[in-house]
C-alpha cells in the first residue's frame, strides 16, 4: 500500500518573534587566569588566547594557556591537597563539600546556561535543560556515594587512586567537567582538569563556584590551554589515573603515552551509532527520536545516533516525515529560546564536516539539507540527510561530529544487526518498534554499552555511560562510574 | 617377560574443538632435569589467527547460550578433570613437582573450576542494576561477555594459574585465546582433552603452546581480540600496552606468584571481562506532566 501524504507548507508561517535570553546579568572578565591551588593564576608564559562566540565570532575573552610549569604546579597543588586536607577529611564531610557545589550550580544555574551557549554556540534551550540541570545532577548524585563506598563494592577495599588529570571536550564543557569532577571527588581524588580551548569558560566558572564552596586548596585545579596542554597533564609523572573524552584518534594517542606507565585510564570516545527503525514502530516519535539523537547539539554528540536504518517497507513514509521535520527545525541564534539548531563550535569542527559533506556527495549519496537562511557572521551548517548511503560509505563510517545522518535501509531483523554491529565503534545504538520482545531481542544484540530503545540521548547521573570496542573504556555515571577512581 | 614400551603421548595444540599439529611443524623439548619428558608445539602466528578465528566463530553461541547452561558445562568440565587427577597430578610431577604439592594443585584446580561456574548465574544479579533516572524510563545496567580474549597465562604454575585465568574468562560467555605456560605446558594441554569431552563447544577455548614471546605481540595487536588478560607477571606488560592501542582492547594484569589462595576466587575477575550495557525506555505517563520520548 502507497501512502498518501500531502506535503505540509512551511512557508513563512513558521516564523517566530526573536526571543533571546538576556545577557545583561552576565558577567564575563577581559581575561582569566589559571586555577591552581585555589587561586587564580596569571599564566608561567604570559600568554593568552581567545575564546569567540561561535555564533558572532566575537571575543568574549582571552584564556591562559598553561605550560609544563603550570601543569607541574597543577599536579604539585593536587597532591599536596591528596596527601593533606582532602585525605584527612572524612567522607562525610568530603561529600558535603560535593553538594555544596551542587546547590551552587543549581542558583547559578541561568548565567551558566547563558555562558555555555554563548561560548559554545549550542541552544539556550539545550543548556538551560540538559546540560545544567545534569552538571548539578551529577555532583549530587555522587556527593552522596562518598560515605557509602564500601556498600558498592563487596568484600573489597575501595581506596582512592591519587591525583586525576582529566581532559574533557568541547561538545558539553560544563557537564563534561561534572562527569569528570564529581566521582573523582566523591572517591577521594584530587583533580587537574583541562577543558577543551574553544570551550574554557563554564570550566572557569565552575572553578569559581569551586572557589566560593571553600573546597580545600588544590582539590581541585582547572587549568586551560589547547593540545600541549593536554599533552602535559597526560604525560606528568605525578598523575596515577587519565581520564580522557574526545576522538578515539586522540584516545589511542594518550593510551599510547601512558602504556608501560601505572596510570589508570578511562576513555569515552567517539561513536557511530545506528538508529533502528522497524515497520512497526510509531513512526512520529520515531522522527522525532531520530532528530534529537542527531541534531541536538549540531550533532556535536558522541553518542550520536548517525546511522539511520528504516526499514525498506516504511523507508519512503518514515524520509518524508523526516524531511518535513528537518524544514521546521530552526537554525539561528543560540540564545533565542526558539533555537534548535545552533552555531558549529568552531571554523575548523565547520570545516571538518564540509568536507565530509563533499565526500559524501562525491560517493553519490544524495544530500538534503534544511532550506534557510544562514547568518553571515559565525559557523553554522543546517542540517543535513544523506539517502543512498551503503555502508561503505566514509560518511557511514566515520564520525563527523557534526549534524548530518546517513540513512540506509535494511529487509530483515539479521540484517540490520550485522550492518548496525559492523563498526570499530561501539558506544550508542537506538531501535524504535513497538514489539517488546523485538525490542530485548536488539537490545541484547548490539554491541553498545548505552541501548536506547524507543527514546535516544537520554542521560542521567544514575545512569552508566561508555562503550564497547573502539568507542574507549570504563563507565561515567552510576555506581559503575565509581570504579575506575578506585583501587582496591 | 620383555619390558613393556611405554606409548609415548603427542602433545597437540587445541584449536576449535580439534587437536591440529601447529603449522610452524616446530616444537620445543620439555626435560625434568635431563631426562627428556615431551616435545611440545611451538606455535606460529598463523596458528594463532586460527585460534582467534575459532575464538570469534563460536562467541555468538557460546555468550546466546543460558548461564544454567554455562554453569553445566563448566561443571562438567571439574567432573571430568575429578576422572583424570592422576593424570594430572604424574604429568605435573613429571614436570618437577613433588607428589604432595601436586595432587593438591590438581585438587584446587578442580574445586577452582566449580567455585566460578557458580558465578554463572549469579553475575548479572550481583553487578547489574537498574537505575533511578529522574526522567520517565526504565533504565537498567547488565553485563554482557566482552567476546575473545587472549589469555597469557601464568608461567610458573601448569594448572592451578590456568583455571584461575580461564574460567573466569569463558564463564560469562568469552571464548578465550590461551598461550599456555612455556615451563608447564603439559597439564594446558591435559586440560584441553577435559575441555573436548565435556560439552564446552569447540572454539570456546583454544590452547596454543610455544614462546611466549613469539606470540604475545601477535595476539595483541590482533584486530578480532577485545581483550588481553596477562597473568604473566608483568612481563610484557608495556608491549602489550601498546600493541593493544589499535583497535583499544581492554587489558588487565594480574602479577601473581602463587594462586594457591582463595583470595582469587571473586566475581571481580569475572567482571574484568564483561562490558556494561545500559538500556533505556520509556514508560508511559498516565498522569503528570511530561512525555518520556
Amino acid at each position: 500500500m502507497k501512502n498518501k501524504i500531502k506535503p505540509l507548507a512551511f512557508s513563512g508561517k513558521w516564523d517566530l518573534d526573536p526571543a533571546p535570553e538576556s545577557t545583561d546579568h552576565i558577567s564575563i572578565k577581559d581575561q582569566y587566569g589559571l586555577f591552581i591551588n585555589g587561586k587564580f593564576k596569571n599564566p608561567s608564559s604570559g600568554n593568552y588566547f581567545p575564546s569567540i562566540n561561535p555564533a558572532t565570532e566575537e571575543k568574549l575573552s582571552m584564556i591562559a594557556e598553561a605550560n609544563d610549569k603550570d601543569v607541574n604546579d597543577a599536579v604539585s597543588a593536587a597532591r599536596k591537597a591528596y596527601n593533606g586536607a582532602w585525605s584527612k577529611m572524612t567522607a562525610k564531610e568530603r561529600g558535603k563539600y560535593i553538594y555544596r557545589i551542587a546547590r551552587l550550580i543549581q542558583e547559578k544555574s541561568r548565567e551558566l546556561a547563558v555562558v555555555e551557549s554563548l561560548d559554545g554556540g549550542k541552544p539556550i534551550r539545550e543548556s538551560r535543560d540538559v546540560d545544567v540541570p545534569i552538571t548539578a545532577a551529577h555532583f549530587f548524585y555522587y556527593a552522596g556515594w562518598t560515605d557509602k563506598l564500601k556498600y558498592a563494592f563487596p568484600n573489597r577495599n575501595p581506596e582512592s587512586v591519587g591525583v586525576a588529570g582529566q581532559v574533557i571536550p568541547w561538545n558539553f564543557p560544563l557537564m563534561m567537567a561534572a562527569w569528570k569532577i564529581a566521582p573523582a571527588l566523591a572517591t577521594g581524588n584530587t583533580v587537574v582538569l583541562k577543558p577543551a580551548e574553544t570551550t574554557s569558560l563554564t570550566a572557569i566558572k565552575l572553578a569559581e563556584i569551586i572557589q566560593e564552596a571553600d573546597l580545600p586548596a588544590g582539590v581541585v585545579n582547572i587549568i586551560t590551554g589547547a593540545g600541549a596542554t593536554g599533552a602535559g597533564i597526560v604525560n606528568h609523572p605525578d598523575i596515577d589515573k587519565i581520564a580522557f573524552t574526545g576522538s578515539t584518534g586522540v584516545g589511542k594517542i594518550i593510551m599510547k603515552a601512558i602504556a608501560g606507565t601505572n596510570k589508570k585510564s578511562t576513555m569515552e570516545l567517539g561513536g557511530k551509532a545506528a538508529n533502528i527503525i522497524f515497520e512497526d514502530a510509531p513512526l512520529d516519535q520515531a522522527v522525532e527520536g531520530v532528530i534529537n539523537g542527531i541534531y541536538f547539539n549540531q550533532g556535536h554528540v558522541c553518542c550520536a545516533g548517525s546511522r539511520l536504518f528504516v526499514q525498506e517497507s516504511v523507508y519512503e513514509l518514515v524520509l518524508r516525515k523526516l524531511k518535513d521535520r528537518i524544514q521546521s527545525l530552526i537554525l539561528g541564534n543560540p540564545l533565542d529560546k526558539n533555537t534548535d539548531i545552533g552555531a558549529i563550535n568552531s571554523k575548523e569542527q565547520l570545516a571538518t564536516i564540509n568536507k565530509y559533506l563533499k565526500i559524501g556527495q562525491k560517493e553519490g549519496a544524495e544530500m538534503f539539507q534544511l532550506d534557510c537562511s544562514i547568518p553571515k557572521k559565525g559557523f553554522w551548517c543546517a542540517p543535513t540527510l544523506f539517502t543512498n548511503v551503503s555502508q561503505s560509505h566514509v560518511i557511514a563510517k566515520e564520525e563527523i561530529f557534526g549534524p548530518v545522518l546517513a540513512i540506509q535501509t535494511f529487509r530483515t531483523i539479521d540484517e540490520v544487526i550485522t550492518k548496525a554491529n559492523n563498526t570499530p565503534f561501539g558506544l550508542s545504538a537506538g531501535v524504535w518498534t513497538d514489539k517488546g520482545s523485538k525490542i530485548f531481542n536488539l537490545t541484547s544484540q548490539m554491541r553498545a554499552g548505552v541501548v536506547w530503545a524507543n527514546t535516544y540521548n537520554k542521560f542521567d547521573p544514575t545512569s552508566p555511560f561508555g562503550g564497547y570496542k573502539e568507542s574507549g573504556h570504563g563507565r561515567e555515571g552510576g555506581l559503575h562510574g565509581l570504579t575506575p577512581y578506585l583501587n582496591f | 617377560m620383555a619390558t613393556r614400551i611405554d606409548v609415548l603421548k603427542t602433545y597437540k595444540i587445541f584449536i576449535g574443538g580439534k587437536f591440529p599439529r601447529t603449522e610452524s611443524g616446530r616444537f620445543y623439548q620439555l626435560k625434568n632435569g635431563k631426562t627428556p619428558i615431551a616435545n611440545v608445539c611451538l606455535s606460529s602466528r598463523k596458528d594463532l589467527r586460527n585460534a582467534v578465528v575459532a575464538a570469534r566463530g563460536a562467541f555468538e553461541k557460546w555468550a546466546g547460550a543460558t548461564a544454567y547452561n554455562r554453569s553445566q558445562i563448566l561443571y562438567r568440565m571439574a567432573e571430568m578433570m575429578e576422572g583424570r587427577k592422576e593424570q594430572f597430578t604424574a604429568e605435573l610431577m613429571s614436570q618437577g613437582m613433588e607428589k604432595n604439592k601436586a595432587n593438591q594443585e590438581v585438587m584446587k584446580s578442580i574445586d577452582r573450576v566449580i567455585y566460578f561456574a557458580g558465578w554463572s548465574d549469579k553475575i548479572n544479579q550481583v553487578f547489574g542494576s537498574v537505575n533511578p533516572v529522574a526522567t520517565s524510563h526504565f533504565n537498567f545496567s547488565s553485563l554482557e561477555p566482552m567476546g575473545v580474549v587472549g589469555l597469557i597465562a601464568p608461567e610458573n604454575t601448569g594448572l592451578l594459574g590456568l583455571v584461575s585465568t580461564l574460567c573466569p574468562i569463558i564463564i560469562s560467555g568469552n571464548c578465550g585465546v590461551v598461550l599456555a605456560s612455556e615451563k608447564y605446558p603439559l597439564s594446558s594441554i591435559t586440560l584441553a582433552e577435559v575441555i573436548a569431552t565435556s560439552d564446552v563447544p569447540g572454539g570456546v577455548v583454544n590452547i596454543l603452546t610455544g614462546k611466549k614471546d613469539e606470540l604475545v605481540s601477535h595476539l595483541a595487536k590482533h584486530m578480532d581480540v577485545n581483550a588481553i588478560y596477562l597473568a604473566s607477571n608483568g612481563e610484557f606488560k608495556k608491549q602489550i600496552q601498546e600493541d593493544a592501542i589499535q583497535n583499544l582492547k581492554r587489558i588487565i594484569i594480574r602479577d601473581n606468584d602463587s594462586w594457591d589462595d582463595e583470595d582469587h576466587e571473586h566475581p571481580y575477575a569475572i567482571a574484568d571481562f564483561m562490558e556494561t550495557k545500559t538500556t533505556w525506555h520509556p514508560i508511559e505517563i498516565i498522569s503528570g506532566s511530561g512525555s518520556g520520548y
